[in-house]
């Protein structure tokens, strides 16, 4: 298959962008979508051309690096899946694709198609843990989890800090991803002492970061590769609102399972 | 050089928490004035750096990745192992340690496996501690399940997402310590040279992937956690930034390399399908809980899978090893379907796949129960492919997975530089000639948890370590090098492109030093490689310069290590005149293919010293002792 590509092409942060146009040709419809852009990064290479930066690393939809646009959908047109794990025979030979970085004013373009996602590690950072020193824990079976929780919390787990939520938002807000990890960790008896502090302190940061609030337009669970409900986000209102309605003593005294 | 194991002396058991009693330790008020660089942010690394941090150290971690939660770690899909005996089907620390001894064919120390063992059941009191949502019993217990070289279920998992969620633990660790300003954390920083001052490790330099401005780091001690070289071979299931810089780079400045040739072939991986294809997906081996894997009796049988009778399939793991059967160990496993596929019998295109079938299992348990064990992977599997497992059979092939081979160590994870140590699959670790399925986690947890925030420690306290800065001509001559190297690469302006030169490498690599080896062919490739290697330096077009985000110029580095790198495994592999665990050399088998060790010869660890450049390296021995379980043949039957 044959295909044109209009690709952001942008030499630095503080550059000026634009899209540049390219051919994609004999596509194999058994190719990942970055395969795709390997080749053409090849051509252009032989060509004498800068190639196009792209993010990438496991290329098995789990690491999170890939962080492409296609067509205005982030990670591309098919559900549940990242854009390296997507395959050429979801496109149409002859089609036209836009192919853009992640678009949000918290994470700022680096060169291309990779842009910075450190703002996440910094609401991580803020309290996207349990406190717990290496060599303090008791026995693995001596905190019992209902299962139906321990695979609720999973579900939030499986988030893979990609940032499709926050480029699928017109407001970009990360509330899915902030949301995904206050959920995990509020399902969990071990999350319990920090709950509270835990969902102040990470909604604090990462309103400082630039991105915006929810309005519920729902974009980031369609966009999400793993299906992170948005159920996350209720989650972390609740335990918000509560949070901010309770005294810092009462607050740092976290809170029963649920 | 001396290859000092310095395993503690005294009983097997008592030997690991006596020698934490015989280590020094820092004054807890000093630790902060001791500063430590961890390079790799895996699971080894981002625990050991954590774990470091929590102690009070100062503690820099440099990974290449845009965060450290992105490490090769986290594509991990089956379990980790530990001694717990949940399922009370008789599992103890010795029985993991002897799987372990014998899963990796007797070649890994014993000191280093029992203590692995040892702290293999802390590691799961920690995870869960830390939140990590592991699989559980209704009753709210943790559930485990089997997994190959093994007949106990010690494997504890979630989901078919185990190396994500370990990893996801060890960095929020990380970013807790990050957040209290004990953790400086470089992401987008690759390693590009070991700066050694009177010969210890106390830095290195590393360059900014983003402004490419080459920055020298010093440090009281250097743990490099930077994982494994299996992409020596171009395609295979590591992440494409996978690579061997770090540790080639210390290997040229004194630490042994050990036995390079060691490589971990995985059974289930999905089958090459094209000339573009950039790197091969695993299905996790716990798929061999509920599949069958099978081919053809009949040679080129081109029906489908369902027209194919029950008689006319050999399911030739069950008929060759009645005992283990589809859970064999991964070289073994490997090695079968190499040999049922260049009889002829292999399945889809070039015949290079064999089934792995879950007809049984889903009219056993229903389609809803396997869904729930492997839902994640199917899907994976249907992206890729675009068939549905649960309809038809898998198709699957042995890929490159692992290398368990790296700088050599001794029990307190040093390299032969001191106050270089090598943590995870960076090490040659403690898997012998193969790692068993759900070790390398339990391996790189232990390091980073357990092993290194004491051994750190007591290097720290064992030595008077003079204050160095940048200015250091030692440390002017490892910047120096890497701006050079740099330049070097960006004006050649060749014809072909590095992935060119890597993909023909792999090729090479995969043909001689893969999944068999023999004499005349790995004296043919050690004649190529080195041709490889000229035409590169004359011939690779690296586009754009240094001062900037260029991706060509970080790969084109990594692939120049390769080519270096790939020959020393073949010379490894020449030297080894044996077939040990991923090792399996042509001239040394039984009539019916099974590998053949060479005990007297071969019970030893090779460690090669670096001797410059055009120079034969030079092979170091530590022999191995086997004093709690008896060398013998390995058999799964």
């Amino acid at each position: 298959m044959n295909l044109t590509l209009h690709v952001w092409r942008q030499k630095g942060a503080a550059a000026q962008g634009r899209f540049a146009t390219y051919e994609a040709k004999n596509v194999s419809p058994d190719m990942s979508f970055l395969e795709m852009l390997d080749v053409v990064n090849e051509e252009l290479t032989k060509k004498g051309e800068d190639p196009i930066a792209f993010d990438h690393d496991c290329r098995e939809g789990i690491c999170g690096t890939c962080s492409i646009v296609v067509n205005g959908r982030p990670h591309g047109p098919r559900s549940r899946t990242t854009a390296c794990q997507l395959h050429m025979r979801s496109f149409a030979d002859g089609e036209t694709l836009v192919i853009e970085p992640w678009r949000a004013s918290a994470f700022p373009v680096v060169k291309d198609l990779v842009v910075d996602r450190s703002a996440f590690d910094a609401i991580i950072a803020a309290g996207g843990f349990v406190s717990v020193g290496t060599g303090s824990a008791p026995d693995g079976n001596a905190i019992p989890v209902p299962k139906q929780n321990a695979d609720k919390a999973m579900d939030a787990a499986a988030c893979i800090g990609c940032g499709a939520c926050v480029a699928a938002c017109p407001n970009a807000s990360a509330m899915l991803f902030t949301g995904a990890k206050v959920s995990q960790l509020a399902l969990l008896p071990q999350g319990q002492p920090e709950r509270l502090l835990r969902v102040r302190r990470m909604v604090a940061v990462m309103d400082s970061l630039g991105f915006g609030g929810c309005t519920n337009h729902g974009e980031c669970e369609s966009a999400c590769p793993k299906g992170i409900p948005l159920d996350v986000i209720a989650r972390l209102n609740r335990d918000y609102v509560k949070a901010s309605l309770l005294g810092p003593e009462e607050r740092e005294g976290g809170d029963g399972a649920g | 050089m001396r290859l000092d194991a310095s395993s503690p002396t005294g009983p097997l058991a008592d030997k690991w928490t006596r020698h934490r009693f015989d280590m020094k330790l820092v004054n807890p008020a000093n630790k902060r004035k001791h500063h430590v660089i961890v390079v790799g942010s895996g699971l080894a690394g981002g625990a050991g750096a954590a774990s470091l941090a929590e102690l009070g150290y100062a503690v820099s971690v440099f990974c290449y990745q845009d965060s450290p939660r992105r490490a090769h770690s986290i594509a991990a899909q089956g379990g980790i192992n530990a001694a717990k005996n949940y399922t009370n089907d008789g599992d103890s620390v010795f029985r993991l340690f002897y799987d372990t001894i014998k899963g990796g064919d007797f070649r890994a120390r014993e000191a280093n496996v029992y203590r692995l063992a040892e702290l293999s059941v802390r590691i799961i009191d920690q995870c869960v501690a830390q939140g990590v949502p592991f699989a559980r019993e209704y009753g709210g217990t943790l559930a485990n399940r089997s997994f190959g070289g093994a007949l106990v279920s010690r494997t504890f998992y979630a989901r078919g997402q185990t190396g994500q969620q370990l990893l996801l633990g060890a960095y929020q660790a990380l970013m807790r310590q990050v957040g209290l300003g004990q953790v400086k954390l470089y992401p987008r920083h690759e390693m590009l040279e070991l700066v050694v001052i009177d010969g210890r490790a106390r830095g290195i330099v590393t360059r900014d992937m983003v402004t490419g401005e080459l920055e020298t780091h010093l440090a009281d001690a250097v743990v490099l956690a930077t994982g494994g070289y299996g992409n020596v071979f171009y395609l295979a299931t590591y992440a494409k930034g996978c690579n061997a810089t770090a540790i080639w780079r210390a290997y040229k400045k004194g630490a042994a390399f050990a036995n390079p040739c060691y490589t971990q072939i995985h059974p289930t991986c999905i089958p090459v399908h094209g000339d573009y294809q950039s790197k091969l997906t695993l299905m996790s081996e716990s798929l061999r809980n509920d599949g069958r894997i099978w081919v053809p009796k009949q040679k080129n049988d081109s029906r489908p899978p369902d027209q194919i009778p029950e008689d006319e399939r050999d399911y030739y793991l069950e008929r060759k090893y009645p005992t283990y059967g589809n859970l064999a160990p991964r070289d073994i496993a490997s090695r079968a379907a190499k040999q049922v596929c260049d009889d002829g019998r292999g399945v889809g295109p070039g015949g290079l796949g064999v089934y792995l079938d879950f007809k049984d299992a889903i009219a056993r348990l229903g389609a809803p129960k396997i869904g729930e064990k492997y839902g994640n992977l199917f899907e994976m599997y249907e992206r890729i492919t675009d068939e549905d497992p649960y309809k038809v059979p898998m198709r699957i092939y042995p890929a490159t997975h692992y290398t368990m081979g790296g700088l050599w160590v001794d029990y307190n994870l040093m390299s032969t530089i001191p106050g270089l140590h090598v943590a995870g699959e960076a090490n040659f670790s403690d898997h012998g000639a193969n790692r068993l399925g759900a070790s390398a986690l339990m391996q790189g947890l232990a390091d980073g948890y357990f092993i290194l925030p004491y051994t750190v420690g007591h290097y720290i306290a064992s030595n008077k370590l003079e204050k160095v800065d940048a200015s250091h001509p030692e440390a002017r001559a490892a910047l120096a090098a890497a701006e050079e190297r740099t330049k070097r690469l960006l004006g050649i302006r060749g014809r072909r492109t590095v992935t060119q030169f890597h993909r023909e490498l792999g090729k090479l690599m995969w043909e001689h030093c893969g999944m068999a080896r023999n004499k005349s062919g790995l004296e043919a490739v050690l004649r190529k490689i080195p041709a490889l290697r000229e035409e590169f330096w004359k011939d690779v077009n690296v586009p754009g310069s240094a001062a900037e985000l260029n991706q060509a110029l970080e790969m084109a580095g990594r692939v120049a290590d390769f080519l270096e790198l790939g020959e020393l495994m073949c010379l490894d592999a020449l030297e080894r005149e044996e077939s040990c665990g991923g090792h399996f050399r042509e001239e040394h088998q039984t009539p019916d293919g099974e590998a053949v060790r060479d005990d007297a010869r071969f019970c030893h660890v090779a460690a090669w010293e670096w001797k410059g450049e055009g120079q034969k390296p030079e092979r170091h021995v530590e022999p191995l002792v086997f004093e709690n379980v008896p060398l013998q043949t390995r058999s799964y039957k």
